[in-house]
């Protein structure tokens, strides 16, 4: 009896965790996979095969795009964690614990408004009649206008500016939880800041540094707008192409492939920098 | 288990449905933004008041993208462009045949409604009738760009760095027809289209130095063209007489090879809960008196006789201010698109997008 | 010669004072105990040897050389963290290692070094394992192993004791002090707990409020504190309040509130001061003696701990007197009436306190 009302409430218990992988994550994954595996060979006539992942392979515009994000993503994840730290550092431990909250609200501000409207907010800023080129001429650093949108530079900073607050909330929570008296014990043996920084704080803040990278990098290389309204001309990116398939082309087995390739190869990208790095994904969740 | 299952699903498909069941005297009408004045849908449900309206702002591709996923269900009205219904109809089956006795046809442009039904039987069954008109060609920004004609003036080296287009079909089409030759002869011939394709898609990749950007929508194109960083683009007619209005330098500039004309039409999904009010809508919007409201709105001029005289005074000076009769009488409209050409063509945006300069 | 010499360092939050005036020298190899309760100032004092914090007035110097224009990291200073502090994402062979890596050893000599403190610390072998492997008595000799392969002048320990459960924390006060004799290193210790420091140290200060109110060998201290506070604080102590009658002969006759009436050694204070008496346990016997050093209550009841056994007396007046009782061996029972007496000389007499 007794064990019946505790699996009753266990089945109770797991029922929306259940639901919600099997309906929005495994579900989907699975549908797109069998859509990736569909050829088409004339109009409602489909065979199954592996057709679409040989175009890919066939196709350089297509992996080169894809190679293109996700060096632009481990870029923007590098340059996200070079700003990212100092700040969290501050924040965890330079502030003053009354000013923390308000730092971390700080950094929160950029979220409260859509992707879109940063964009623009970034077009604004940065485009040749824009409000840094103005401000250039009129304080005569330059002679013309310049156009500061539209190239590689620019959509990597609209990436750090959007996701590098994902960066800093895991490295505050870890660094946060560092007893000063590490740091402490690091100088009294003898050793230097850089000693210190490297040899204490980045191990200890090592799972907060590996779950910010991959959340940022699979953000990036997932992101969308940014890289479309930042780049203009120039801004291959691999959602575009997806995007494209499934909606201009109406190819959805196509875009359906270069869903579940983009999958692959992002986590085989995490998987090999975790290898690189020498982590593990239990080291980033499990802390003892 | 089994049986659960089946009800939990049966359960989960009837909470789907009942929403849509009870209010059958919904109209959903799938469209453009500004098909769909706030003013005309006040006046529609005053004068059907049993009728709610309610709108899905859209375009050609999302349409049909939509309308796949549900397998046509969803909205009880579509305005696809008339060359996006034959083959997406053959493909994905998702339209239902109009019953055009329930269509106040005499109160359409003859020459269009043929047109747009020509395009649109399958098997005898007509699945569209024209709504509105519009084109696509050039604007200009006569002060700095008197001479531009044409569509090979994108990449006139004269505008470096201050053209600009949208990166999709009607720029290869056009681009085309810049080079001197006919897209929709070769649409038959896959070979041929391919071929020119390839010719296009080296002209844009050369081109892509000479362009600021491409732009995505109404409102970037706007913001380019009066900043004054683009002086020439790709655009629609309806967004150069919109800009028109606030700077008359800007104009719209029909390509000497034609401008390229669609016509936006009202198709039935084949989901379509609410055919009765689906044509009331129809007669309703081609009425006189709605029509200069609607196109108060779009910018594009309806598919009936005097559509041009019935535009909103700003609208009809900026019309006849881009065209003359022989600019009407060079119009190419838009050929049905044959099933596959769009995946090539998207191959082709795909390379010229990912060519670097 | 001393080791570690600090001269009037004063240290200044604000308009808070939290080490006022501190002079003190610490021989050569000695082990030498700061006692205070919490927030006395001794964790600040210790910082400014450590040299996470400077002085605001007063110099410090380690082998007769200033440190106050040294950084950290330069100090051959060693700490042994309150929470011990060794690194979890190091092993213990690493945790050692760090300090000698940070010095530039070769590293060929590195891992022997090693090697040889565990050995020292009784722990062979441990290198492999990781810090959250050990349990606390062992972590407490990795972190004391960490500070002394680097063979600082002075070891300073922050309470390392305080996490420890009452039963260890035994064991490992004979241990530090048997490690602090194999070393012959110089240990500064930091406690609130005075048996720590009474059992561990060759001298101890006590400190309060910012201040040494007195420094010398824990025997000196129990059996002659300079003031109430030393008294009450070091050891355990009957404590009564009162007023001087009269002093002769450097013996003050104190009128006890409640009404008994004491003579005790008093240094200092003038007839009508309020005073404290304080006469430890140990000295008070059961019986009758003279008159001023004897009172007469009832058992209130008997209290066991083998040698540390306590009889608690009620005076008429209502004091609780605490009368040592070491082989527990006494035949009194509760509600007994008796007497009790001590020597006059071991009754103290102290200002009262302020507080």
């Amino acid at each position: 009896m007794r064990s019946d009302t505790g699996k009753l409430s266990l089945i109770l218990l797991m029922t929306p965790f259940a639901l919600w992988i099997v309906l929005l994550i495994i579900l989907p994954q699975a549908g797109i996979g069998y859509v990736s595996l569909q050829e088409k060979v004339g109009p409602r006539q489909y065979e199954f095969g592996f057709k679409n992942y040989m175009d890919f392979l066939g196709e350089p515009i297509y992996w080169n795009t894809l190679l293109r994000t996700a060096w632009m993503s481990i870029l923007v994840t590098i340059l996200a964690l070079l700003i990212g730290f100092p700040v969290a550092y501050y924040i965890a431990k330079i502030a003053k614990k009354q000013s923390r909250a308000g730092l971390f609200l700080l950094c929160l501000i950029p979220l409260w408004v859509s992707d879109l409207v940063r964009a623009f907010g970034w077009i604004v800023l940065l485009r040749e009649t824009g409000i840094i080129s103005g401000a250039l001429q009129w304080l005569g650093i330059i002679g013309e206008p310049v156009e500061l949108l539209y190239n590689d530079m620019t959509v990597i900073i609209g990436l750090v500016y959007t996701v590098v607050l994902f960066m800093i909330v895991p490295l505050v929570s870890t660094l946060d939880g560092m007893d000063d008296a590490l740091l402490e014990a690091g100088y009294n043996l003898g050793g230097s800041r850089f000693t210190v920084f490297r040899r204490i704080i980045v191990p200890y803040a090592m799972p907060g540094i590996v779950s910010g990278c991959i959340i940022t990098f699979m953000l990036t290389a997932g992101s969308y707008l940014t890289p479309i309204l930042l780049g203009g001309k120039n801004s291959s990116w691999f959602t575009e192409q997806i995007y494209n398939q499934f909606i201009t082309r109406y190819n959805w087995e196509a875009g359906a492939t270069f869903g579940v390739l983009l999958l692959l190869f992002t986590s085989f990208v995490v998987w090999a920098g975790l290898r690189l790095t020498g982590q593990s994904l239990a080291t980033t969740v499990a802390k003892e | 288990m089994k049986t659960s299952l089946k009800l939990m699903l049966a359960g989960t498909a009837m909470g789907l449905t009942a929403g849509s069941m009870a209010s059958a005297e919904t109209l959903r009408l799938l469209t453009w933004g500004s098909y769909a004045p706030d003013e005309l849908i006040q006046k529609f449900e005053e004068e059907y008041p049993d009728i709610d309206v309610e709108v899905t702002f859209s375009n050609n591709e999302e349409m049909i993208a939509k309308l796949r996923a549900t397998g046509g269900s969803g909205y009880d009205l579509a305005q696809p462009s008339h060359d996006r219904i034959y083959a997406a109809q053959l493909e994905y089956d998702i339209y239902k045949p109009l019953d055009l006795s329930q269509i106040n046809t005499d109160a359409m442009s003859a020459n269009l409604l043929d047109g747009v039904k020509a395009n649109t039987t399958i098997d005898g069954e007509v699945y569209a009738v024209p709504h509105q008109w519009g084109t696509s060609g050039i604007m200009a920004n006569i002060k700095e760009a008197p001479d531009a004609s044409g569509w090979a003036d994108l990449c006139d080296p004269a505008y470096q760095g201050k053209t600009s287009m949208r990166l999709r079909r009607t720029i290869l089409l056009g681009t085309a027809f810049g080079m001197g030759m006919n897209p929709f002869e070769l649409y038959a011939d896959k070979d041929a289209y391919q071929d020119m394709l390839d010719k296009v898609t080296a002209k844009l990749i050369e081109c892509k130095s000479n362009i600021k950007t491409y732009w995505s929508g109404g409102d970037d194109l706007s913001g380019l063209m009066l900043s004054g960083e683009v002086v020439l683009s790709e655009t629609w007619d309806s967004t150069a007489y919109k800009l028109y209005n606030e700077n008359p330098d800007i104009v719209f500039v029909p390509p000497e090879t034609g401008a390229l004309a669609w016509i936006d039409t009202f198709a039935i999904p084949k989901g379509g809960e609410a055919d009765d009010a689906a044509y009331k809508w129809i007669n309703f919007v081609l009425r006189p008196e709605n029509v200069t409201i609607m196109s108060a709105s779009t910018g594009a001029i309806a598919a009936v006789p005097n559509g041009i005289e019935l535009l909103p005074d700003d609208k009809r000076s900026a019309v006849q201010a881009a065209f003359d009769q022989s600019d009407l009488d060079n119009l190419k409209f838009f050929a049905n698109i044959p099933p596959g050409l769009e995946d090539m063509e998207g191959l082709a945006l795909e390379r010229i997008k990912a060519a670097t300069e | 010669m001393y080791d570690l010499e600090s001269k009037s360092v004063t240290k200044r939050f604000g308009s808070f004072t939290a080490v006022d005036s501190v002079s003190f020298g610490v021989p050569s190899g000695s082990f030498f105990s700061i006692l205070g309760p919490s927030g006395c100032g001794k964790t600040t004092l210790m910082r400014m040897i450590a040299g996470f914090e400077n002085p605001s007035e007063g110099d410090i110097l380690i082998k007769d050389r200033s440190v106050l224009n040294d950084a950290p990291n330069k100090r051959n200073v060693k700490m042994v963290f309150q929470h011990l502090a060794l690194f979890p994402m190091m092993n213990v062979g690493e945790n050692i290692a760090y300090g000698l890596r940070c010095r530039g050893d070769a590293k060929s000599s590195i891992g022997d070094k090693v090697k040889a403190v565990l050995d020292r610390v009784g722990l062979p072998g441990v290198e492999e394992k990781q810090v959250s492997q050990l349990s606390g008595g062992q972590k407490q000799r990795i972190a004391i192993a960490r500070c002394m392969v680097l063979e600082p002048d002075v070891l300073l320990l922050d309470e390392p004791l305080g996490a420890l459960d009452l039963k260890l924390r035994e064991h490992m006060k004979i241990e530090l002090k048997q490690l602090q004799h194999q070393f012959e290193t110089t240990f500064l210790y930091i406690t609130h707990d005075q048996s720590e420091a009474l059992v561990m140290s060759d001298n101890v200060a006590v400190m309060n409020a910012g201040r040494f109110e007195q420094i010398g060998s824990p025997k000196e201290l129990y059996d002659r504190p300079v003031s109430g506070f030393v008294a009450g604080f070091v050891g355990d102590a009957n404590r009564w309040a009162g007023r001087i009658d009269r002093v002769s002969d450097g013996m003050a006759r104190v009128q006890l509130e409640g009404g008994d009436v004491v003579v005790a050694t008093s240094e200092g204070a003038g007839d009508g001061s309020s005073v404290e008496v304080f006469v430890r346990p140990e000295v008070i016997k059961i019986g009758a003696g003279p008159e001023g050093s004897t009172l007469s209550g009832k058992v209130d009841s008997l209290l066991f701990n083998g040698a540390n056994s306590r009889v608690l007396v009620k005076t008429p007046s209502g004091k609780l007197v605490e009368v040592a009782d070491p082989s527990g061996a006494s035949t009194l029972a509760e509600g007994d009436e008796v007497q009790i007496h001590w020597d006059p000389k071991r009754a103290l007499a102290f200002p009262g306190e302020a507080a």
